[in-house]
């Protein structure tokens, strides 16, 4: 009775060491951004594992720097129009692929996942000359642009299953008030679909604002950068200055409003993430 | 005027034959309900009708014109589905208003039709509700709401009485009724349910396996089943059935000798073909009384069930399958009695090895 | 993916009510399907199915970025020449050395992820207090950007300052710092850490999703039979996640074969870490050869579509099976 006991009083305290070492292990590095960014330079390089003091001085630095703010604001007008173009296309997309029977739908949909696991690496010098072309280089609108290509496949795939699901008499009961295919998806699917499409817009912000390739080759000056390149050319005085206070600054910054947008939506976005990899 | 003809109608998935060759008319005004067990077609022929399903082959006409490749709206058709299929995110007045919008109407028009049809099915105070926040029945008035709205020749209603419970569906079953008779449209009704079909109907057609088995009045149904097929499937309890053979018929009586009764007088004649071949006699549990044994065609009593206004008495014979009466409540009656069986010879059916009924002399004449 | 596409195909009657050809709602709707896919079909072949045909007709020139408009068709010379020597991408030991980072990168850090993304899951699976606040910590590495994730690791793998080798000279477990980012016996490893730290919650939440839709049934049947729960593991449990867990490595493998970002921040262009994405933008963007770095670019896309048909290959004929 006791050595049951006490193998389960070992199982259990077994269990819950392994939580807080997975705690500890996914937010660690996070956390010492946060206590990194907020030392005074003075203590930089002294190793601390907690808050002694606040300092914001770090922070000040990085957001005095007018190209380091106006690469928030290129970010955020990326993101938002690549949401909203990736929504809007993928929307009309998912609804032919999702509930319109045709010839070449499977077709179709093997296009795009194919599109989804194009390297992006093998489309660069040709969508280096398509943004040339349309005079879009080194401007938020060659990165909008370029950005399709991993958000559109994505935002259809992740729509078409939702767009299954809802039910086939709803449509029916459209067509027999005469609604045009068109009438049926903005005025009686699109308001269902909301949820759905706050989670895709949601995953295709995170991933437009992550973006670094495409950033970093198709824009040339500070003023057209987006925050993951303006953080990583983020330089000191040689290699091996490189100025931490400020880059852990400026990582928080980019990084505190993803956690919280994914910690508010965790629900959301876990059954969009499911529902693109597992059901797609 | 709406009236409703299916020309040697086909409907074809793949090489599967859904619906083959059906041919009905609808007269205007006419309550037609469809009935059958699950996969006899009757919900596919109600869609071609509806215009939710192309037709492979044959011609639907509506009035005098063919409307094969016409949409739903053109057709002049309005449907009730099962599901209600409400729009979740739209009122109740937005639900019904929504095809009346789409054709164009005023605002005015609009508002007025929408008042109108909420004024007939009662739903004036829900008008600003959402379906979420409405009860089954009142579900369902809004559906048929929203297919009348636009005043169609003819409604659809797509078995739609099946999500809700007992004693909403006989309410709601007297106000389908009720509202047939204040629009005075033609009304397509598909159900499972026999009881709904004999209820409702001016006239039921029997589907199975994607054919029409027998077009009728109830009465006609319940009194004269064209086959094996809707005489067990009309009524219930379901008719008996008793294996036998025909040995003489004439233009008064029919002889026929049951494996299990023995033989049986019937007071009408019947083709004199079935003479000498095996017929299957079918009885309606009201026609068929138990009383208590006296000689030794016996048979013992399995169960009786008591219903309150009668009784249900189940009777072991030498049939596959026991056999039902029913009988007043008060019987005396009891499980594991001897009783003999009556048959009211008058009431009996009969039917050939293939399970078609053998038309009664006097009724062919 | 596979299998929804062919559980639609042999859907029942449910399905193929609405395969009604002939009546104008039918021909309209099959008019609008195409009317609304068009627009995405145009972005798409204006972002990756043209790009894609240029990048290959490139890698048969000697274009360059600052002229690709002029661009001279070579044949194969930037694959393959012989000029007294054999020259060319096939011919160049620090391709083939990429092409091998690549794959031990993608072996090992998918493994590793995999392996830890399924110890998570089947920890979140556990029901305990404060289990959402578990899977909410688990997103955060997820929710970061990648960028920054490499540069929060940079700085924790710093040689002379970071805080990895603190603990672990605190610990006693190395005797002098390690230059992780530096040594090029290191690098790979330190790329590798970074990478399963970021990777490993996106195994773990869709494993997470199938064990919550696995039925309890069996595991009471077995809890019933006394079986041990290691063996229920690998007997019961680990079958029927495989299709989940598959769909995971794949996504992550694929990622993997074109890893860019982190090591581009965590080590740039070192030879030790060079992965084909690196070496093929290196050459087409700082040494401006678009032909040869587009030559690269091919061959990396060849491999993973010859990595995706493959999968789609097993995934079809696993399902079949399961028929």
């Amino acid at each position: 009775m006791t050595l049951t006991h006490l193998k389960r009083a070992v199982l259990k305290l077994g269990f819950w060491l392994m939580v807080i070492t997975l705690v500890v292990y996914a937010t660690f590095p996070f956390y010492y951004a946060v206590v990194t960014s907020l030392k005074p330079s003075s203590e930089m390089f002294k190793v601390g594992y907690w808050i002694d003091s606040v300092d914001w001085s770090n922070y000040v630095a990085v957001l005095s720097q007018k190209a380091f703010v106006q690469s928030i604001a290129n970010s955020v007008i990326v993101a938002l129009s690549v949401v909203a173009i990736a929504l809007l296309l993928g929307l009309t997309a998912a609804y032919a692929l999702g509930r319109v029977r045709f010839k070449g739908r499977t077709r179709v949909m093997m296009l795009v996942l194919g599109v989804s696991m194009f390297p992006q690496v093998a489309v660069l010098s040709g969508l280096f000359e398509v943004i040339r072309v349309l005079d879009l280089y080194n401007s938020p609108g060659g990165l909008i642009l370029s950005y399709t290509i991993f958000t559109l496949p994505f935002t259809v795939w992740v729509l078409t299953t939702f767009m299954r699901q809802l039910p086939d008499e709803l449509e029916e009961a459209a067509i027999m008030d005469g609604a045009s295919p068109w009438v049926t998806l903005t005025k009686v699917f699109m308001p269902l679909l909301w949820p759905a499409m706050a989670t895709t817009g949601l995953l295709a912000f995170i991933a437009a604002w992550n973006e670094f390739l495409f950033a970093l080759t198709f824009t040339l000056t500070d003023s057209e950068r987006t925050v993951p390149v303006a953080i990583a050319l983020i330089s000191g005085g040689s290699q091996y200055e490189l100025p931490w206070g400020p880059i852990m600054a400026a990582s928080v910054i980019v990084t505190v409003p993803l956690v919280i947008l994914v910690l508010i939506f965790q629900r959301r976005i876990v059954s969009g993430l499911t529902a693109g990899a597992v059901k797609g | 005027m709406a009236s409703v003809q299916l020309e040697r109608v086909s409907k074809r998935f793949g090489s599967t034959h859904v619906i083959d060759e059906v041919s009905l008319s609808i007269d205007h005004g006419e309550f037609v309900v469809f009935v059958g067990p699950s996969g006899c077609g009757k919900s596919t022929l109600l869609r071609l009708i509806a215009g939710l399903e192309s037709i492979s082959d044959g011609d639907l006409m509506i009035g005098d014109k063919r409307v094969n490749e016409l949409s739903p709206q053109e057709r002049g058709v309005g449907m009730v589905f099962q599901s209600y299929a409400l729009y979740p995110h739209m009122s109740v007045y937005e639900n019904m208003a929504f095809g009346l919008k789409l054709g164009k109407a005023s605002s005015e028009s609009v508002a007025e039709r929408v008042k109108e049809t909420a004024r007939i099915l009662q739903l004036e105070a829900l008008l600003e509700r959402k379906p979420k926040a409405l009860s089954g029945g009142q579900r369902q008035r809004v559906a048929m709401g929203r297919a009348i709205a636009r005043e169609p020749d003819i409604l659809l209603f797509d078995e739609p009485l099946s999500n809700l419970d007992a004693s909403l569906r006989v309410q709601m079953r007297n106000e389908i009724a009720r509202l047939h008779g204040r629009l005075g449209s033609t009304i397509v009704y598909v159900t499972h349910d026999q009881v709904e079909a004999m209820t409702l109907a001016d006239k039921i057609v029997v589907l199975n396996k994607g054919h029409i088995e027998q077009v009728g009045s109830p009465r006609t149904l319940y009194e004269r089943p064209a086959s094996k097929f809707v005489a067990s499937f009309i009524g219930s309890p379901s008719m008996n059935f008793l294996e036998g053979t025909c040995r003489s018929t004439d233009a008064r009586e029919t002889r026929v000798e049951l494996k299990a009764l023995g033989e049986v007088v019937l007071p009408y004649g019947v083709d004199s073909n079935a003479v000498g071949s095996p017929i299957t006699l079918g009885i309606r549990p009201e026609h068929l009384t138990p009383v208590q044994a006296t000689g030794s065609d016996a048979f013992e009593v399995i169960n009786v069930e008591y219903l309150g206004n009668e009784c249900c008495v189940y009777v072991d014979s030498d049939a596959e399958q026991f056999l039902t009466c029913r009988v007043e409540a008060d019987t005396s009656i009891a499980r594991n009695d001897t009783v003999s069986l009556r048959i009211d010879t008058a009431q009996a059916h009969l039917f050939d090895e293939h399970g078609q009924a053998l038309v009664r002399a006097q009724d062919s004449a | 993916m596979t299998v929804h596409e062919t559980t639609t195909a042999t859907a029942g009657p449910k399905k193929a009510r609405q395969d009604a050809r002939g009546t104008k709602v039918r021909r309209r709707r099959v008019r609008a399907a195409w009317l609304f896919l068009t627009p995405m079909l145009v972005v798409l072949a204006l972002v990756a199915g043209w790009p894609l045909l240029r990048t290959i007709w490139f890698s048969f020139t000697d274009a360059s970025l600052s002229q690709m408009g002029s661009a001279n068709f070579i044949g194969v010379e930037n694959y393959l020449v012989y000029d007294e020597g054999w020259y060319g991408l096939l011919a160049d030991p620090l391709w083939w050395q990429s092409v091998w980072n690549t794959l031990f990168f993608t072996v090992i850090s998918v493994g590793l992820e995999t392996v830890l993304g399924v110890i998570v899951a089947l920890v979140l699976n556990a029901k305990f207090r404060g289990r959402m606040v578990v899977r909410a910590a688990m997103l955060i590495p997820w929710a970061i950007p990648t960028i920054v994730s490499a540069k929060m690791w940079a700085w924790m793998l710093n040689d002379q300052f970071g805080i990895l080798n603190h603990m672990l000279m605190g610990l006693g477990i190395i005797s002098a710092p390690l230059a992780w980012t530096a040594d090029a016996d290191l690098s790979m490893w330190a790329v590798i850490i970074v990478d399963v730290w970021k990777a490993t919650p996106f195994v773990a939440l869709l494993v997470l999703a199938a064990l919550q839709m696995l039925p309890s049934d069996c595991y009471e049947a077995a809890r019933v039979d006394g079986i041990s729960p290691v063996r229920v593991f690998f007997k019961v449990t680990l079958p029927l996640i495989a299709p989940a867990l598959m769909v995971a490595v794949i996504f992550r493998a694929l990622d993997a074969l074109r890893v860019f970002d982190v090591i581009y921040v965590l080590t740039s262009n070192a030879s030790s870490t060079m992965t084909m994405s690196i070496y093929a933008r290196q050459q087409l963007v700082e040494f401006q050869d678009v032909g040869y770095g587009s030559a690269a670019s091919t061959l990396l896309f060849l491999i993973i579509a010859l990595f995706t048909i493959v999968y789609l290959y097993l995934g079809r004929r696993q399902l079949g099976g399961e028929q």
